[in-house]
Parts: C-alpha cells; structure tokens; sequence
C-alpha cells in the first residue's frame, strides 16, 4: 500500500513541476527589447573581424558599423564620397599627394583622441600584416619599407597619403572607402602587440594587435563590437563618445540562423526583427504579412557563366555569341531569381561610376542557330558545366541546360561543394562555369581588374583573375584597363568602363546573367532600416523601434 | 590464497593493458583517416582560409605557412605528433584554439543529447514493454507504426514541421538557439550546460527560458532514439517472456505486474543498457540537421562546417572528441553491464 501511494505521489509530484515548467508556455506574444535590434543573419563566414584583416561580406557589415574611415560612400549619389573623419581633403597638381584634415575633438570608444597618427598606423599595420584586402592599399605603390613614409601624420590633424602614380582621383578616394582603410585606436592596439620572431617571410617584431583584434576592438563607429561568438552571435553596443549623431538603439545583437525557413518563422513570432537570408517564396511570404514588411537593394555581385578558352569549341566567338543568345534572361528573371536578382548583362553593377544599363541579348534559339552552324557546329556538341549545388546557381544552370538543349548543345552538368568547385576552376581545369563575382571596393576597377586584365596568360600566371581563369588572352584589354586608373577626369574614366563593357558584352567568353539583390523581411515596428549599396554600407545606427 | 590474489592482480593488468591497446589502435586509426580525408577532398585548405579573392602571393604565403608544401608523409608526422601532444591548434574558421571552440561547442550538444535520451528511453522502454505484453494487439500494432514514422521521415522536415506547430502556432516554446537574447547580459554560464548553471543560480526564470529553447529540439531527437529503443526493447522482452522462469514465476503466483517489471526488464535492461548507450553517443556526434534548424551552436554544425571548409584542425580535434566519447561510453556501459549482470561480475 504505502509502495503504491509512493509511486503516485511522485507521479503527482513530476506533472506540476512539469506543469510549473510549461506554465511560461502561455501564448504570448514574443518580442525583443525596445532598445535592441535583432537580426537574424547567417554569419558562418566571419573568420576575423581585424579590419586589416576582415575580407569577408558578413564581416564587412560589423566593421562599417563600428570603424571608422577617413572618407565613406555618399549613398544619395555612391559614384562620389564623403568625409567621415576627414573634414576635407585635396589633391596636389601632380596627382600624386592627397592631403587629409580631420574633423577636430573626436574620441574612439575607449576615449583615447582621434588624431593622424592612428590613420597612419592603421595604414601601416594594415600594408604590414599583408593579409587578404591589403592589396587595396599596396595597389598604390605602398610597401612594408615604404609605408610610414607614403602614409604619414604631418601633423595631428592632417594626415598625408602619396601614391605611386597620378590615378584617377575617384579611383583613390574609393579604395579609401574600404573595410582595410578603417581606423584603429593605435594607443589602444599598441597595448595589445604581440612580440614576434623575424624570419624572412615576416620581418617585423610583433603583430601589430592582429591576434587581439581577430576578436577584440579598437575603433570610433557608432557602434562598438562587445563580442563574437563564432556561428552563434555577435553583439554591438551604441559607442557613448561617437563624434556624430549617436546611435538611435542601444544595441544590436545577430544571432546566426541559417535557416531561410528557420529566420521566416522567428521573424513571424517576433522574436527577431529583421531577417536577412529570406529564399524567395519565404520573402514573399513576408511581403504579405501585414505585422511585416519588407526592402531590398541591388549590391554589387553579378553572377555569370563563363566559357575557358582552351576548349577549342568555346573558344570560337560565334558560339561565344551563341551561347548568350541562349540564356532564357525572361524566364530567369520572373521565376528563379524573382526578388533576390534582376537580369544583368555587362560586367559592372548598377550604380557604380561607368555602369553600363543596356541587356542587349534576349533568348533567341534561330540566331543562336545560326551563329552555331557557321562555327561549325550545325548539331551542336557535348560540353560540360561545374555547378555549385546551392540556389539560385543551380536553377540558372538547368534552365541554361534546357535552352542550350533547344539549339542541340548538350549540356553535363557536374555538381559539386562550393569550395571543390572553385578549386577545380583556379586550376582552369572546368569547361564552363557558372560563378559569381562580387566587389572588392566600390569602384569599376575592382571589377574591371578581374573581367578584362590578364597580363600573363601562362599556366603559371599569379594573377588568377576571371579573365585568366577562363584562359582568355587579352593583351590589348588588359592595357586598356590599366589606362582607366590613370584618367583623373571622372566623366572621361567612366566613358572608358563602358567602352570595356561593351567589349565584353559583344566578344568574350563571359555571359553576364544577372546582379544580385540583397533582400530582408522586417518587423513593421522597425524605422529607418535600409539596406546599402555594398556590403559595407548595410549601416544600422539610423533603425529605431516604434 | 595470496596466488590467487596475483593472479587476479595480473588477470586486472592484462585487461588494462588490453583496453589500452584498443585506445591506442582506436586513435591512430582515427588520425590516419582523418588525415587522408583531408588530403583527399578535392578542396585546397588555402581558399578556406583566405577566400577567393586573396591575392596571390599571400595565397602562397599562407600555402607555406601550413605546411601544406611538405611531402606528405612530414605532414602526416607533424600532424600526429601535434595531436598527441594534446595540441590540435587553431582553428582557421572561428580563429580560437580547437579546444577552446569544443569545449564551447560540446556542452550544447550534449546537453541537447542528454536530455534527447532521457525522453527517449523513459518513453521507449515502456512502449516496448508494453508492445511485447501486449504482443499482436492493436497497441502493439501504433507502438510500431510510431516507431516506423520516427524511423523513416527525415529530421530535418519534422523539425521544421514542429517549429511550425509547437513554436510558431501554439507558441508553447521557443527558438532560435539556447537561450534568449534579453539573457544575453544577465546570464553567464559556467559549465556550459545551461540547464545545469541556471539551475545552480537559481535562476529560475533563466531556467524556464532555457527549458523551453531545449524541450522542442530534445523531443525530436528523443524520437527517433525512442523509435530504436522501443523496437530493440520490445524484442527483448518477447524473449525473456518466453523463458522458464516466468513461467515458474507465475506459477509461484506472482502478479503480472511484477512478473514484467521486476523480472523479465531486469533481465532484458543487460542488453538494453548497450542499446541506449550506443543511441547516447549517436547523439552526442551531433545531429547536423537539427542543429542547424535550431541555430543550436553545436558539435555537429561546428565539424560539419569544418569539413566543408577544409579546416583540418577544427575536423580532427573534433574527430577525436567524439572517438573519446564513444571508447568512454562503451567502456561505461561495460561497467553498468557488469553491475546489471551478476553472472559477469568479478568474484
């Protein structure tokens, strides 16, 4: 008897506390903090958020919204720029000295004045370190040896940059605009060195905060970085000394979903306020959903298919031609890319100083034909595409697969890993490819570098850019490409970048479908949210709450 | 009396050096796959590290600098020796020691594991009790069909399905990840078993909020534990029912009830420990879908997306961790089978 009770009692016992438990589960409406912003965002690819170091689209998000630069996007008009910290600046007659004056009184986060010295030695750590976005820099001439010469304070409020050519002023002022230009706070960072061991690869004796800063920071935005967490979270608080308007929200916090489906439904719930990675049907979804709302802004990655030259098939430029007739740009751009692309067909994106609008080619199977049977090809051939197995890619690949069926091309596509893939095509080992480039820094040439420069087409050639990768020896293309740099007249440079468009738009083995639209579902709550031209103007001190 | 002590002294040696040597074939074996995997994969670890627009001559740098230059066979030496010696290095994608990172990752996951078990053997065995009782009737008949759809519908649209339901509809939990964001400044874990520090806290609405972030994830993986534990225990049970001393048992005149609990489980529950341990230590890998539905920052997701991404550091140390786990759940389900068992205890 007394066994049995003492079996019930602890039944009884387990269901109210079970009870006790659940009783949080009341239906209740979700939301997050007034005076935070909530993103779900899939972050995965953030390895380091240095800024000297940061190459990566997530990364450069948090970086402009808590460093700052000396001059940034104007974004009502992003073919010019404006000052951050630099209250105005001037180019000397040869083009070759640009002289910065800086806003007075401006403090980092951590208190410390804002003066030349930290630009310079953000500069110099930045050429020294030598990590994946230097070349932004040291495409100017600037060396280990010669840095702190050519990026110099003169005095704590100016700071002097010379480069090794008269280039195009735009072109200067744009590059300044990038993440590896951003600001660091050298008193603090220097608190922070690591002493290193020379040896002939790195010549310097420590790390100039590099190990801290991977996580740490040391900058002046209107946000400051408190932490990341790797695939889980990375939290900003609003920056108290920031020397601009503050920000509107305390805080933001992005949590890692990477679930279109997942962000869909805590966005739903409230539980966030923004999702960023929204798959078309899960966007619309949100479109209609009268407790949300939705923006969206064309960025600067376009996606294209591209022919290597050594296969002598493609490497005629009738079926070159041909195969841009072959794309289905109308179908394309109602079904598959609805929403996160428009169609696109020159290699520069919208907005950017030169961009050529113009889609010449529709989907034409009689024309494309036609240029097929005088290459030679009257019953097409056998070729085959490495594809990336993630959407859009794989849905632009099968309905091209179906198009160029129509014109008696067989088309095998290989699938694969992202990263296989790509190996396999800086190898130049592919037939086709299907890939996308985004920009490295808001100007032309950093696409123009990798689409028309080739200069040493050999299998050893270091300079894998798009045009090496696909083997298409352009020697002419390429000089053009460099003269671009040196017009210092914005409206003459940019008659030259249409000139090269449209060069690659007739003649090339680039088929250049369309641009990528960045997309997010909102809380209808949210004011001020906007999405930027580039990855590193996704600024978010201007969202409130209602 | 003393050479009987000796030899049972030595029998204990032998044993030890047995497992011992079993570790030991375990790991290499482990190191030696791992690293051909690597090498294998048609993916060059550089592009991992620095992306695809790294210039070329930091490509080469970096190249040089992870030794991937080496023939081979050094690679393989320097590897295990680094893996030895307790150093898996640095970790290309979240830039903190492998270590560090696991000892973040691991927790989460087998917190989600523990509590995933837990629901999926006190639901399991009694179903599988009940359906081997009840052999052929229609209770057996929906302990089967139970068990079927936990087998065969894929995880990743049951997860997605019950969000719907359970989160999005009903609202009983909640999501994403572990805990909630307005925790984010008041809670900070020790252990990394949310359940555990909020608990030692005493921070109850922490608790309640946690609790509610796991129960949903927790459940799904205690389904399909639950769908293996149920069927493996109703099999046993069918034999011990079938054995001469139930029938004796009966004819003594004891009650059903006891007849199956207190003797045909206690006999089935020897192999039935096996059953369980093994599902535990399934979990613990990490279940790769639902962590990434749940945003639950875990083991799986963590070596998943190591692997992709070539990091070799990150898919080793990880490998070996779970390698530890598993050589560390069968030597203590072992143990729990000795004590279960008397036959096999040590006299």
């Amino acid at each position: 008897m007394m066994h049995k009770l003492n079996g019930r009692f602890r039944l009884l016992t387990a269901t109210a506390t079970l009870a006790l438990v659940m009783g949080a589960a009341q239906p209740v409406f979700a939301e997050t903090p007034k005076d935070t912003l909530v993103e779900g965002f899939a972050f995965d690819d953030i390895i380091t958020m240095d800024p000297g170091e940061a190459f990566e689209l997530s990364t450069a998000e948090m970086t402009s919204n808590t460093y700052s630069l000396l001059v940034r996007l104007d974004l009502n008009d992003t073919s010019k720029v404006v000052g951050d910290l630099a209250e105005n600046w001037t180019v000397s007659d040869d083009g070759l000295t640009y002289t910065f004056k800086l806003k007075p009184g401006m403090k980092f986060a951590s208190g410390n004045p804002i003066t030349a010295e930290d630009v310079a030695y953000s500069f110099e750590r930045a050429v020294k370190l030598d990590k994946s976005p230097a070349f932004i820099l040291t495409q100017f001439g600037l060396t280990g040896d010669n840095v702190t010469e050519k990026a110099k304070a003169a005095d704590a409020q100016t700071f002097v940059f010379t480069v090794d050519q008269p280039y195009a002023p735009s072109f200067v002022l744009n590059c300044l605009t990038a993440t590896v230009a951003s600001v660091v706070d050298k008193k603090l960072v220097l608190e922070h060195v690591k002493p290193v061991t020379p040896d002939d690869k790195y010549k310097y004796d420590n790390d100039f905060g590099n190990e801290w800063l991977k996580t740490g920071y040391a900058g002046s935005g209107p946000f400051k970085l408190r932490e990341w967490r790797a695939n889980e979270v990375v939290v900003l608080e609003r920056n108290e000394n920031y020397y601009g308007e503050p920000a509107m929200l305390a805080r933001v916090i992005y949590r890692h979903m990477k679930e279109s489906a997942g962000q869909r439904l805590a966005l739903e719930a409230g539980d966030i306020d923004v999702a960023r990675n929204l798959e078309p049907g899960d966007y619309e979804a949100a479109s209609k959903n009268a407790d949300l709302a939705t923006t969206s802004a064309p960025k600067g990655t376009v996606y294209y298919i591209s022919l290597n030259q050594k296969n002598e098939k493609l490497a005629k430029p009738e079926v070159q031609k041909a195969f841009k007739y072959l794309v289905d740009y109308d179908a394309i751009g109602a079904t598959l890319i609805k929403g996160i692309g428009e169609i696109h067909q020159s290699f520069l994106p919208k907005d950017v100083l030169g961009a050529l609008n113009e889609n010449p080619y529709t989907f034409d199977v009689a024309k494309a034909k036609e240029l097929l049977a005088q290459a030679g090809y009257p019953d097409g051939f056998t070729v085959t595409m490495d594809v990336r197995n993630t959407q859009p890619v794989t849905g632009v690949a099968e309905s091209f697969q179906q198009t160029l069926g129509q014109a008696g091309v067989k088309l095998e596509i290989i699938p694969g890993d992202g990263k296989q893939t790509l190996t396999k095509y800086r190898a130049r080992n592919h037939d086709m490819y299907i890939g996308q480039w985004g920009m490295d820094y808001f100007d032309p040439h950093s696409n123009a570098d990798t689409f028309t420069n080739n200069p040493d087409n050999s299998d050893e050639g270091k300079n894998k850019t798009l045009a090496w990768r696909n083997a298409w020896d352009v020697p002419e293309l390429s000089k053009k490409t460099k003269e671009a740099l040196l017009e210092r007249d914005s409206a003459k440079r940019a008659e030259i970048y249409k000139g090269l468009q449209k060069t690659v738009l007739e003649d090339s083995p680039f088929v250049v479908i369309f641009q990528q639209t960045e997309v997010a579902g909102l809380r209808s709550n949210l004011k001020g949210f906007k999405l930027g031209p580039s990855f590193d103007t996704n600024y978010v001190w201007n969202v409130s709450k209602e | 009396m003393n050479g009987r002590r000796r030899a049972r002294s030595r029998k204990a040696v032998a044993a030890a050096l047995q497992f011992l040597v079993v570790v030991a074939t375990t790991y290499l074996g482990l190191l030696a796959v791992t690293f051909f995997i690597g090498r294998v994969i048609p993916i060059d670890p550089v592009l991992a590290v620095l992306g695809d627009r790294a210039p070329a001559h930091v490509v080469e740098r970096t190249r040089e600098a992870m030794g991937l230059n080496l023939p081979l066979y050094q690679q393989f030496v320097i590897y295990c020796r680094q893996a030895l010696s307790g150093d898996f290095g640095i970790s290309v994608l979240t830039t903190n020691p492998v270590m560090t990172d696991i000892r973040r990752v691991f927790p989460a996951t087998m917190e989600l594991a523990t509590v995933g078990t837990l629901i999926g053997a006190l639901i399991g065995v009694p179903l599988g009790v009940l359906a081997a009782v009840k052999r052929g009737s229609i209770a057996d008949q929906i302990v089967r069909v139970i068990g079927l759809v936990g087998y065969s519908v894929p995880i990743f649209w049951l997860a997605l399905l019950a969000l719907l339901v359970f989160y999005a509809r009903l609202k009983w939990v909640a999501y994403p990840g572990r805990i909630d964001i307005v925790y984010e400044y008041t809670f900070s874990p020790i252990t990394g078993f949310y359940l555990v520090d909020a608990l030692w806290q005493r921070q109850w609405d922490v608790l309640r909020d946690v609790f509610r972030h796991i129960i949903l994830p927790a459940s799904l993986l205690g389904y399909f534990s639950l769908a293996y534990i149920s069927r493996m225990t109703r099999s046993f049970m069918l034999n011990e029912l079938q054995q001469e001393y139930i029938v004796a048992a009966r004819a003594k005149g004891l009650s059903e009830a006891r007849i199956i609990w207190a003797h045909a489980l206690r006999n089935a529950a020897v192999p039935l420990v096996t059953v369980i341990a093994l599902s535990y230590a399934g979990l613990l890998e990490g279940s790769v879908l639902t962590e990434t539905v749940f945003s639950w920052p875990g083991l799986g997701l963590y070596i998943t997306n190591s692997l992709q991404n070539a990091d070799m550091n990150a898919v080793l140390g990880g490998t070996i961790i779970i390698g530890s786990v598993f050589i560390g759940i069968n030597l203590l389900s072992d143990l729990l089978y000795r004590t279960l068992d008397p036959r096999t205890r040590a006299r």
